[in-house]
């Protein structure tokens, strides 16, 4: 049995937690196994049904009255727990930062693998798995053979899909104790920063990069992602110039985005930017060297001064709209 | 108070990364070498911290002997101890490497005292296992949050010591408080690092750096080998030279349904 730990915001299932049902459902099949689910610290009928329509024939649901929020030990240690009663031959959760953490956890628990950032899994003797390293510019090959494996699947491996057929699905509930840890680490307050659309989720991108040339050149692609209800991004080199706060770096040590488009301009493409902005569905370089990397990987090109020319698609979208 | 920060030596992100002959390791032959980034922060923090609070820092590091140059960098950066867990490569598994590591600071806290707070990096930036600094304190038996960007420290009458800590989460953070002593998985992001000073520099020569040699069995994932994967292709279409590409711009964004 694969038993995959689907991730919720307390309200939904999360895309991630959507990919690695997806993710878990070929897993499984190829394993000839039964695909189950755990849901933990959340005991609600409209995700159990949505985990159902992703193809799990059976979902625990563990949610112990003190765990009113997340907690990465408590999350880790359920996921031990349900191993421990189980049995999976394999754990599966979505490489996020809850994933890989609740993982770890569970994985300490057991003193049991975790390979994390899986983008192919070949079950088997031994298991044959390609993991990310290097945020996606190096692959390892790496064996597995143990009694229970446990594995996170690389963030937009899949895209989510819903299974074919509709399962009469199980519904188990998990009794299960929480200690003083468990509480010791959960989140005692939640901060707001913006609503709405936020860099992860955004369907736009304007990233700039140091051809910006200054905090203050960021004004333009504000604009501009503004009117298409979108996000500003930048590279590295402008959150360590000061340009631009951490929080909008895309990149292996910033955000991954995936939007439907990634406007960088003035962005050579360095390889630690190009991880995080590799899930784009489309990317439009405008950059004044037409050899530089996020050009030669973009679909589409401008090779000019972002600052003639995102002012003037600024005008254009404005006068097709007016 | 007592801070140990675990880091890793790990090859100048950005650069393109060549794989040895037998595909089992970083050919290094022309690679630069720093610390891995999220951990830079660790040791920023940590000598934040100690400057407020009085302590001292403690690097730790697993590796070959070449990452001494990363402990004297600390060092020359504000960290006051410096000690290296001897190994006899850099491909430990990760089950492995916690488990030295945690032998390692169990032995120093043994002799030095037990550290109020030990930081790693959320992640290495070239394995990328998300699960040392975890293993780590769960051996040790103490509370651990990963993703951190913000870290306060308060003395609480009843609990002492206590760390507020701050993950990023989309829209906004989650709050954790942690008593003493505790791990914290920290990101890029949480502050800028310093340079080193002239007396920083001079202190990291002369510092004494303490060996451990590692020890633990391997764990059960074998690397078979590294590859690259394969580059994508893609035909760019030049829109144009200047701002007169702007209507095939808005063209592509309307064709997307972005507009």
């Amino acid at each position: 049995m694969l038993l995959v730990v689907v991730e919720h915001d307390g309200n939904a299932v999360v895309e991630a937690g959507l990919e690695a049902l997806t993710f878990g459902r070929a897993l499984a099949n190829r394993m000839g196994a039964d695909l189950h689910a755990a849901l933990i610290g959340a005991d609600d009928d409209s995700m159990i049904e949505q985990v159902g329509r992703f193809g799990a024939a059976r979902v625990h649901v563990a949610a112990p009255e003190e765990l009113h929020d997340y907690s990465p030990y408590g999350y880790g240690a359920i996921v031990a727990a349900l191993v421990a009663e189980l049995d999976p031959e394999a754990v599966l959760a979505c490489a996020t930062s809850r994933g890989n953490e609740v993982m770890a956890t569970a994985a300490a628990h057991l003193d049991a693998a975790l390979v994390a950032n899986c983008a192919e899994i070949s079950p088997g003797d031994p298991w044959r798995i390609t993991r990310v390293q290097w945020g996606g510019s190096l692959l390892e090959d790496v064996t597995v053979d143990a009694d229970v494996t446990l594995l996170t699947c690389s963030l937009h491996t899949v895209i989510a899909a819903p299974g074919d057929t509709e399962n009469d699905l199980e519904v188990e509930y998990f009794d299960v104790g929480i200690d003083d840890m468990a509480i010791a680490t959960m989140v005692k307050d939640r901060v707001v920063l913006e609503a709405g659309v936020t860099l992860p989720t955004a369907p736009v991108v304007c990233g700039g990069g140091r051809g910006v040339g200054s905090a203050a050149g960021f004004a333009q692609l504000e604009e501009l992602a503004e009117l298409l209800g979108g996000r500003v991004g930048c590279s590295r080199a402008v959150t360590n110039l000061g340009w631009r706060p951490h929080s909008d770096q895309v990149g292996q040590t910033g955000t991954r985005i995936a939007p439907e488009i990634y406007i960088a301009s003035g962005i050579s493409g360095a390889i630690q930017h190009w991880v995080g902005a590799m899930a784009s569905k489309h990317i439009l370089a405008v950059n004044i060297d037409p050899e530089a990397n996020m050009v030669i990987k973009a679909d589409w090109a401008v090779i000019a001064d972002l600052h003639e020319v995102i002012p003037a698609i600024t005008a254009e979208i404005r006068s097709r709209r007016s | 108070m007592r801070i140990c920060c675990c880091i890793k030596r790990v090859p100048a992100p950005g650069a393109r990364i060549n794989v040895t002959a037998d595909g089992l390791d970083v050919d290094s032959a022309h690679l630069g070498f720093t610390t891995s980034p999220h951990e830079e922060c660790a040791v920023e923090c940590a000598v934040q911290l100690v400057e407020r609070n009085g302590g001292e820092v403690t690097v730790l590091t697993l590796g070959l002997v070449d990452a001494v140059e990363q402990l004297r960098y600390a060092v020359s950066v504000g960290a006051s101890k410096a000690v290296l867990v001897n190994a006899d490569s850099n491909a430990w598994d990760p089950q492995r490497t916690a488990a030295a590591l945690a032998a390692a600071i169990a032995e120093l806290e043994a002799t030095q005292g037990r550290f109020d707070l030990m930081l790693f990096g959320n992640e290495s930036a070239d394995a990328g296992g998300f699960q040392v600094g975890v293993r780590v304190a769960h051996a040790l038996g103490r509370p651990m949050v990963q993703g951190i960007k913000d870290i306060e420290l308060h003395d609480d009458e009843t609990t002492g010591r206590v760390v507020t800590a701050r993950r990023e989460i989309d829209g906004g953070f989650e709050v954790y408080e942690l008593c003493c002593p505790c791990v914290l998985g920290v990101m890029e992001g949480l502050n800028l690092p310093r340079y080193p000073t002239m007396k920083g520099r001079l202190s990291s020569k002369k510092v004494e750096i303490s060996e451990i040699s590692a020890n633990a069995d391997p764990g059960v994932q074998k690397r078979v080998r590294l590859h690259r994967p394969s580059e994508m292709v893609t035909e760019t279409v030049i829109l144009g030279t200047g701002p007169e590409a702007a209507p095939a711009v808005v063209d592509v964004l309307e064709e997307l349904g972005v507009l």
